[in-house]
């Protein structure tokens, strides 16, 4: 049953599996007293808005849509927090790759060539990698070819098959490099998409921090320090916990932390990527 | 702890050089690990968190090397896990009365994670299901199989009268379907037994193959020098039927391996002597070599389950009781069997040959009836009761 005091958690539902972890945590937050429901959406922007106009209470953020979330609140003068992440949501980094034997063998070699990447607003295996090429002076779209594979826009990359598609073009020929995650690296050479010896790395990123859950300071604010309280609390030895833990990819919650999307955040300033999105969401929640 | 990688690639085995390093640190004791693969720094720190291990990269006079420090994950996933009884039923307390659903598909003796999923395997009582002897029958039936295209003389030369072999079609068809029967009784029972009692589902397992092939050979006599099978009634499926829908494993084994099996063996040691040819001679055989086993597991676990619950008594004479009353009104063994037996019996026509057939089926019969009786008194059934029951089995033998 819900009520006044129901803490509202938004999720996107970028997989299936998004409805078996949040069912688990909601039962998990229920046996530990929280009322607590969740509202899952399509796209991160929907959630960020949603935020903002305080129909959620918290937003399970990808590290773009804590970004938009900071510079709405920026707007309306209110203060976006980070309250919570997973460990394996810090000191990410993301990785170019080119075929082993090729002709690129450096960053520089990419100059006039073409680099595939992820969705559009991927900050793994688009917007990072892309600012940190052009770190290294090598504007996009000016000085090599971008090839977007976009799966799922609006998901933030979260879904896998985006940086997948970008690895297989590389093996093909398509492009002569690929920009992906690394944690996806090795999951392809595991799966055996990116054959032993296939590719080689020619660039690692800075590390970056990824998702977290976040908050606008002011509402629901116990319900909103329990829910931490529990997240925290939560144990990799608990067998109910553990097969929520697994699918959501972490071994255990984290307190929020927000100096690692520095690099994330330099890229949608140099690539003027989320202001038109921000401005509109700032005057409609005015 | 140090581990050399030299030009191996962690995703290339390397993991499990890594992983094995990390099993032997002391607690609390980092493991550096060297490599001149060239991705190996990228895969050890995504592998690293993801495991929840600490990471470092150390870069020293243009090498690196990795430290990584063991996270509690990997302990905490063992935290709570059960040892799920011993592999070797013969150990004390190796097979639980009551193994929880929990335990699932694991073999006896493993070490199960917290959290499994719950099975639901209805069959989850020991005493219900368990013969003590049944790893050693289980072995012997492992040992006992036999490969119908090798094991029966097909290639024999012989000519029966067109009527014998008519006979002998018929009868093959009336076994067919009674060891489909027989097939698929513990095929169904197997999948709601719970696979703690390993030695049992592996014996059931290898019941429906013993019958799958009995099948074989029945039906490759039948058609032998013909193209079609004989006749299947429907007094005949309807006492069959009884067997394929009884929901109770008890009652269903007792009434399949004691009562049915039981009497088969009977039937088919007479078929095997009066077979007119070595074909018919040697898959009867073969199949009662087979069903003496299928009797004995059955006499063996139910031995066990009356002497644990007595009152199981009562309920298996009701179920024969109930059995006869729903084929009272069936035909039973159809009259083309019956006369089927009488003329393989008598070897002919001739009337004196008929008149000696039909009075080794009639001996068949009692003979029949004595097996039945014994192995009820040897379940506990008094003299009375067991006299009762198997003047009720049904009249289809099965």
């Amino acid at each position: 049953m819900m009520t006044q005091n129901t803490l509202v958690l938004g999720a996107v539902a970028y997989d299936p599996k998004v409805v078996t972890i949040w069912d688990g945590f909601q039962t998990y937050f229920e046996q530990h007293g929280l009322e607590f429901d969740y509202v899952l959406f399509a796209n991160y922007e929907r959630q960020v808005e949603a935020l903002a106009t305080g129909y959620i209470h918290v937003a399970w953020n990808s590290p773009l849509a804590w970004l938009q979330t900071q510079r709405i609140a920026d707007r309306l003068e209110q203060h976006a927090e980070a309250i919570c992440m997973r460990d394996t949501d810090r000191d990410l980094v993301s990785v170019v790759v080119t075929r082993e034997g090729g002709a690129v063998r450096s960053v520089g070699d990419l100059r006039g060539r073409r680099v595939a990447v992820g969705a559009n607003d991927s900050p793994q295996a688009t917007l990072i990698p892309l600012y940190f090429l052009a770190q290294q002076g090598l504007e996009p779209n000016r000085d090599f070819e971008v090839l977007p594979f976009d799966r799922l826009v609006g998901k933030h990359g979260d879904h896998i098959g985006g940086e997948r598609d970008a690895v297989r073009a590389l093996l093909r020929g398509d492009c002569d490099a690929a920009c992906l995650i690394d944690s996806n690296l090795l999951v392809f050479a595991q799966e055996g998409t990116l054959p032993a010896g296939s590719v080689r790395t020619i660039a690692t990123t800075p590390p970056y921090d990824h998702c977290n859950f976040t908050v606008l300071r002011g509402g629901m604010s116990a319900s909103v320090e329990r829910f931490r309280e529990l997240l925290l609390g939560m144990s990799y030895e608990d067998p109910d916990v553990r097969r929520l833990l697994d699918l959501e990819g972490l071994k255990c919650w984290v307190p929020g932390r927000t100096e690692g999307y520095g690099l994330l955040s330099g890229a949608i300033d140099r690539f003027g990527y989320v202001e038109d999105f921000v401005a509109a969401v700032a005057v409609r929640c005015a | 702890m140090r581990v050399d990688l030299a030009d191996l690639a962690f995703e290339r085995g390397g993991a499990l050089l890594v992983k094995r390093a990390l099993r032997a640190a002391p607690p609390a004791e980092g493991v550096t690990v060297f490599g001149r693969a060239p991705d190996l720094a990228v895969h050890l720190r995504a592998w690293c968190r993801a495991e929840g291990h600490e990471f470092r990269w150390v870069e020293n006079n243009g090498t690196g090397h990795a430290w990584i420090m063991r996270g509690p994950a990997a302990g905490q996933r063992w935290s709570g896990a059960e040892r799920a009884g011993q592999a070797d039923p013969h150990v004390r307390d190796a097979v639980l009365e009551h193994p929880p659903q929990r335990w699932g598909l694991a073999g006896r003796g493993a070490l199960v994670e917290a959290g499994s999923p719950e099975f639901r395997f209805q069959l989850d009582r020991k005493s219900e299901v368990w013969s003590a002897d049944v790893a050693r029958m289980y072995a012997q039936a492992a040992a006992a199989q036999w490969d119908p295209a090798t094991a029966v003389p097909w290639d024999a030369e012989f000519d029966l009268p067109a009527e014998v072999e008519d006979a002998i079609v018929q009868v093959m068809t009336y076994l067919i379907e009674n060891e489909t029967a027989a097939l698929v009784v513990p095929a169904r029972f197997v999948a709601q037994l719970h696979p703690h009692f390993r030695e049992v589902m592996q014996l059931l397992a290898i019941q429906a193959a013993d019958e799958a092939r009995h099948i074989e050979v029945f039906t490759r006599r039948a058609l032998l020098k013909r193209k079609e099978l004989g006749l299947s009634t429907a007094g005949g499926q309807a006492s069959l039927q009884t067997l394929v829908d009884e929901p109770n494993f008890a009652i269903a084994s007792f009434l399949l391996s004691v009562l049915g099996e039981g009497t088969f063996l009977n039937l088919l040691w007479f078929l095997e002597r009066s077979a007119p040819d070595p074909v018919t001679s040697a898959v009867c055989r073969l199949a009662a070599q087979d069903e003496a086993r299928h009797v004995a597991f059955g006499m063996a676990h139910l031995r066990e389950h009356l002497q644990a619950q007595p009152w199981m008594r009562e309920t298996l004479m009701n179920a024969v009781r109930r059995r006869h009353e729903s084929l009272r009104h069936t035909a039973g063994l159809n009259a083309e069997v019956f006369d089927a037996l009488v003329l393989l019996a008598a070897g002919s026509w001739d009337c004196a040959d008929i008149g000696t057939g039909h009075d080794a089926v009639s001996t068949l019969v009692q003979e029949m009836h004595s097996g039945r009786k014994r192995r009820l008194l040897h379940l506990g059934f008094s003299d009375a009761g067991a006299e009762e029951m198997s003047a009720l089995h049904t009249r289809n033998f099965m």
